[in-house]
């Protein structure tokens, strides 16, 4: 195919101001996959010996809370406060993905139109370029002062960061076409949106499903980023509460509320990975 | 369909040229070739790598447009992809998101039409998948993904079957499987078949005439009938007449490709396809 050559640099750069590890289609392949016993008790014990180490040295030096909370004290923050950060769990999902659905859609449609007029895209590669590599945390003071302080800025922030993500790896996923089997589709006088649907869009799916995971894992950054620009809800908020209050462990629990949820989009995407486009590893 | 006639062919090329527009100049990859093939007949296309073969082939199949000349089916010409033509590409081709039920069903949902079950079946008993339907085709020895490709080629009934090179990956004794397969195939439906193949045995195996094209910009050299009775054994390979068949249309690639070229780049064959 003609016409890609500004691109597949575009995408490099991308890749390489980003993340790599994701952006590569193994992740479908390797990541977390089904363990033995014996795998399983290992992964615990070192966690316990990790954790427990941690416990002892934070005991055993007498670190103050301040710095350093100990693990325990963290867990007991966790369940004891749970009740109060929930809420702001909750505000922060619905920033996440109200704002990842608009922008992960933007970025699909952008990435599949844009994809089929190689001069077209070779005009706007730049511009995405700059959408991809500014954090658009950076918008969000400018985004509070035209929206005020409640979800809309914060929806805005995310849809902008993750769109691009998704965007960028979708077109990827998009351009990559083989030729034999759109000849194949149109030996049997299939239509463009034919050829569409039946051949380009699956062949794009592992890509596509690498750029929203990616998009949605920027989405949360970017969230919780605005959050503790200005707003007063938010996990992004209840952090630079918690930790102007000098709570350490209620700042650690909400930490931890945050890993989980980065990990639980990894594992997500990794599922419908795994279930609709294990063809590909 | 009109099979049979002595005077239309059933897939005619006259005076095919095409000439290929790259960034490093124009090439031209067929000059005036015309090649008939009848009703009910297994041609096979073999010459120097990069004369223009699978540009023919393609061009039989209305993927390709000629720069000039045409391409007449049952003496109609088409223009496009006709549904009366089957394909079978290098190396399979089939969807690696699909099983090889939903490959197989493909052309049938392109057309908007329902898969005729029976046949699908009579073909996939025929060329030994039975059971594999659900499974995919990266599960599926070579071999197996091209058999596959073929029931698909197959499904819809046309009355040409073209193949491009489809065993040029497979090892010799899947592709003498694979040979003996097509042999029973057209048996079975004597569809016409136009073969396009870098081995000499393999076309003397399968054909009733073997075309020979030039070098680069591809014609038609020269033309072999070979006459062995149907279905043809191994023990008819190892005769005299076809070994010396075999080195006549060798001696006949051997010498266009050492023949001087017409002054054009000596670039390896190039395939565009539009999307």
């Amino acid at each position: 195919m003609s016409g890609g050559d500004a691109i597949p640099e575009f995408s490099k750069k991308a890749g390489d101001g980003h993340d790599v590890s994701l952006t590569n289609l193994s992740a479908f392949a390797s990541g977390p996959g089904i363990k033995s016993g014996k795998e399983v008790a290992a992964i615990i014990a070192v966690a316990v010996v990790i954790i427990g180490g941690i416990e002892l040295a934070l005991r055993l030096f007498h670190v103050p809370l301040y710095i350093m909370p100990p693990p325990s004290s963290i867990a007991y923050a966790l369940f004891d406060e749970f009740p109060l950060i929930a809420p702001h769990l909750g505000y922060t999902l619905v920033e996440l993905m109200s704002g990842f659905t608009i922008g992960a859609i933007i970025g699909l449609v952008l990435a599949a139109v844009i994809t089929q007029f190689p001069f077209a895209e070779k005009i706007v590669a730049p511009y995405i370029l700059i959408l991809v590599t500014t954090p658009m945390l950076a918008l969000v003071p400018l985004l509070i002062l035209r929206f005020g302080f409640g979800y809309t800025p914060r929806i805005i922030a995310v849809a902008l960061a993750a769109g691009p993500m998704v965007m960028i790896n979708a077109a990827t996923g998009f351009r990559r076409v083989d030729s034999a089997k759109i000849a194949l589709a149109r030996s049997y006088g299939a239509s463009t949106l034919q050829i569409f649907w039946k051949i380009r869009a699956p062949m794009a799916l592992p890509m596509i499903l690498v750029g929203l995971m990616i998009g949605a894992i920027f989405g949360l950054l970017t969230a919780v980023g605005a959050e503790m620009v200005g707003g007063g809800f938010g996990l992004g908020n209840r952090l630079t509460t918690y930790s102007s209050m000098i709570q350490m462990p209620q700042f650690f629990a909400v930490v931890l509320i945050l890993s989980t949820l980065g990990i639980l989009i990894y594992v997500l995407f990794f599922l419908i990975g795994k279930k609709w486009a294990s063809w590909e590893a | 369909m009109n099979a049979g006639s002595a005077t239309t062919p059933k897939l005619g090329v006259q005076a095919a040229t095409k000439v290929y527009h790259t960034a490093s100049g124009d090439l031209l990859a067929l000059d005036r070739c015309s090649v008939d093939v009848h009703a009910n007949e297994i041609v096979s296309i073999v010459g120097p790598s990069g004369c223009g073969k699978t540009t023919l082939l393609w061009s039989m199949s209305g993927l390709h447009r000629l720069t000039s000349g045409g391409v007449r089916l049952d003496g109609k010409e088409i223009t496009g992809p006709h549904p009366d033509i089957g394909i079978v590409f290098q190396e399979a081709n089939l969807l690696p998101w699909r099983n090889l039920d939903a490959n197989i069903h493909f052309p049938f949902e392109i057309k908007g039409e329902k898969p005729d079950r029976a046949w699908i079946a009579h073909l996939i008993n025929r060329v030994g998948l039975d059971g594999f339907g659900g499974k995919f085709p990266r599960e599926l020895s070579g071999g197996m993904q091209q058999r596959a490709a073929i029931v698909r080629a197959l499904a819809l009934k046309p009355s040409v079957l073209l193949m491009d090179e489809p065993f040029g990956a497979l090892d010799s004794f899947t592709r003498e499987e694979m040979n003996r397969l097509v042999e029973e195939i057209w048996l079975d439906t004597k569809t016409t078949i136009v073969f396009i193949t870098h081995s000499i045995e393999e076309a003397i195996f399968l054909s009733d005439r073997v075309v020979v094209l030039s070098a680069r910009p591809g014609r038609v050299a020269k033309e072999y009938r070979v006459p062995f009775a149907r279905p043809r054994s191994l023990e008819i390979m190892a005769t005299k007449e076809v070994f010396d068949l075999t080195n006549k249309i060798k001696m006949d690639i051997v010498g266009e490709r050492t023949r001087p070229k017409a002054p054009d780049r000596p670039t390896a064959e190039i395939v565009r396809i539009r999307p």
